[in-house]
């Protein structure tokens, strides 16, 4: 009963979101509607869960004074120093814990959004060094990815397109990198598109039906 | 010197003259603005219609008009349109909201079902509300039993179903089932075997999304085979994971790898480990871990996004056979530049029935391909017709 009992809710459930998208009457929308926002509740427990995890696993590398173990107890206080601002700020009378001169929204502002901006700005060198890699001809397939990057990166400077007025308009570079981006380049877009749009209905009935039972954990 | 002086019955008729003028000139300059148009309220829009929104709840109703003879061409102006509603015809009115000038169309989202109701809408202008209302009613918003718009999505689930219900059955009668390779589900094994012989361990991430996204799902499915391999080969295993949910569900899936590979005794209860669900919180999470324990192997299963360069790239910075799969299209070139094996789109999906060889997930393998198959057809038919000029199946394959 224990693993018999989630396969049949989640049949039901993932039977009645399935039949939802074709019937909008009331009778299956609105179960629906309360389940999805159910969905919320859940999640506030799940949470718990995790937070309790990261507890559990920083105060343990704390007490065994592993490698490194004073960035677990940054961790361990951010986190609770977080949680408490934020509860004490998110209280009715103050009206909600991202109002402009509170705590909680200076450590957003100072400390979190800072560094998310340069997690962010980092990126722009990663691009730089796998463009590197990914543009070394090597193969003759490596070479038209090549010679179809050169066209769309060229293709979208104005600074190529000013010098390419001379042109008739089917020559220039603009013209050529609008043609792989919206010929081949969406071709096979839609193609993997269509793909993995398959293997999502797959999944989602293979769950559904019980056939997937792997997240429901060791069998006993 | 004497002032001239007009004779009495003159001088009557000239200060009526004044005033007349005088009042004149004042009306007509209150009636205008600094545009010199005049201030009036403008006509009303006409030819109001309310009708019930198909293929829906019952929860909304259509209104149509056609502009008021002032919107943009008249002396006067429209600035918007106000629309209100009442039970009664005769009012109270409710002002349910306004809509710009060159409106001619607004859906109330705020009806209830089976109620009647009555709308009115003005115009309105510099010059004040339109004195004259279109009034319609009443209308009822009911709620239908099929959505008939999607009648051709019906189809193709239903024969996508019967597909696998098919290959399903046929694959538990016993009867073998062709599969092609694939070389990153194969490239798996030996990332694994490799950080074996490195004496490192293997990262697995199963993408940075909720359980509510499917690529989640199978990137969690992949986790138990992979943590069967990890426990086989003797290998640790660790799993930042980025939501509480997911988190759980990772937990079991590592502790099930280990039960059926029957090394439960090696199963390290740390080895999943809930991060951040933010992004780039969870990002320097894992670069962390990848240059300070400096996993033999990184797996990447799941949904990703910006985040996907600075995982691969910090992983192959620290030399590790990385193997990725997302369906995901705009992170697919990443990965393919920074991963030694890349599985694209579908191939996500179908690696984790691949890896566990259960004949019943692997059936349903065979459906997609069969269902490709009929999706080409009709691509090819439907480009077909529409050149011949016929726009019925495209009609009707239309969900909007």
């Amino acid at each position: 009963m224990k693993r018999e009992i989630p396969l049949l809710l989640t049949g039901a459930l993932g039977l009645l979101m399935i039949l939802s998208f074709f019937v909008p009457h009331q009778w299956i929308s609105v179960p629906a509607d309360f389940m999805q926002a159910s969905a919320i509740v859940l999640v506030a427990f799940g949470y718990v869960l995790g937070g309790a995890n990261v507890l559990r696993v920083n105060f343990s590398a704390i007490i065994k004074q592993k490698s490194g173990w004073p960035y677990n107890l940054v961790l361990v206080l951010g986190l609770i120093a977080t949680l408490a601002i934020g509860a004490v700020d998110g209280c009715a009378n103050r009206g909600g814990f991202l109002n402009e001169g509170t705590t909680s929204k200076w450590i957003y502002d100072q400390l979190y959004s800072p560094m998310a901006s340069t997690m962010f700005a980092l990126l722009a060198f990663y691009i730089a060094s796998a463009a590197f890699r990914a543009f070394r001809i090597r193969t003759f397939e490596a070479g038209l990815l090549a010679v179809a990057a050169l066209i769309v990166m060229l293709g979208r400077v104005p600074l190529t397109n000013a010098l390419t007025t001379w042109a008739p308009e089917w020559m220039r570079l603009q013209a050529w990198q609008e043609w792989i981006m919206d010929v081949p380049q969406n071709a096979a877009k839609r193609a993997i598109l269509i793909g993995a749009a398959l293997g999502v209905m797959a999944t989602g009935l293979r769950v559904i039906l019980g056939i997937e039972r792997t997240y429901l954990g060791a069998e006993e | 010197m004497r002032p001239f002086r007009l004779p009495d019955p003159l001088r009557v008729v000239a200060l009526l003259a004044w005033v007349v003028c005088a009042v004149a000139f004042a009306g007509s300059a209150g009636a205008q603005d600094s545009t010199g148009v005049a201030q009036i309220a403008p006509a009303a829009p006409s030819g109001l219609t309310v009708s019930d929104v198909a293929n829906d709840a019952g929860r909304q109703l259509e209104l149509n008009w056609k502009r008021s003879p002032d919107d943009r061409t008249g002396s006067t102006l429209v600035t918007f349109y106000q629309i209100e509603r009442a039970d009664q015809p005769g009012g109270p009115w409710e002002v349910v909201d306004s809509v710009a000038m060159a409106t001619e169309s607004y859906v109330d989202q705020s009806v209830r079902r089976e109620q009647s109701y009555f709308y009115r809408v003005s115009s309105i202008g510099p010059g004040g509300l339109t004195p004259a209302l279109s009034v319609t009613g009443p209308a009822v918003a009911t709620s239908q039993f099929f959505n008939t718009a999607r009648w051709s999505v019906l189809v193709y689930t239903l024969g996508f179903f019967a597909f696998v219900m098919f290959f399903i059955a046929r694959a538990q009668s016993g009867q073998k089932t062709f599969l092609r390779r694939i070389p990153g589900v194969d490239a798996i094994e030996e990332a694994i075997g490799r950080a074996t012989e490195m004496g490192r361990p293997v990262l697995y991430i199963p993408g940075i999304l909720d359980i509510d996204d499917i690529q989640t799902v199978a990137g969690l499915v992949i986790l138990e085979s992979v943590a069967k391999l990890t426990a086989r080969y003797q290998t640790a295993i660790r799993v930042p994971v980025t939501y509480p949910i997911p988190f759980a569900i990772a937990q079991d899936m590592v502790k099930n790898g280990y039960l059926s590979a029957g090394r439960p005794d090696a199963h390290d209860p740390d080895a999943v480990q809930f991060v951040s669900p933010e992004q780039f919180a969870y990002v320097a999470n894992v670069g962390g871990i990848m240059l300070r324990d400096r996993p033999g192997a990184h797996i990447f299963m799941g949904a990703f996004y910006a985040e996907s360069l600075l995982l691969a790239e910090t992983g192959f910075q620290t030399g590790a056979i990385q193997v990725a799969g997302t369906a995901n299209v705009h992170q697919l070139p990443f990965f393919v530049v920074a991963c030694d094996y890349t599985l694209i789109g579908e191939e996500l999906f179908a690696a984790g029935a691949y890896l566990s060889g259960d004949p019943k997930l692997v059936g349903s393998l065979k459906a997609i391909d069969l269902m490709k198959i009929t999706l080409l057809l009709t691509i090819l038919v439907g480009c077909a017709l529409e050149t011949l000029g016929h726009h019925g199946f495209t009609n009707w394959m239309a969900t909007q």
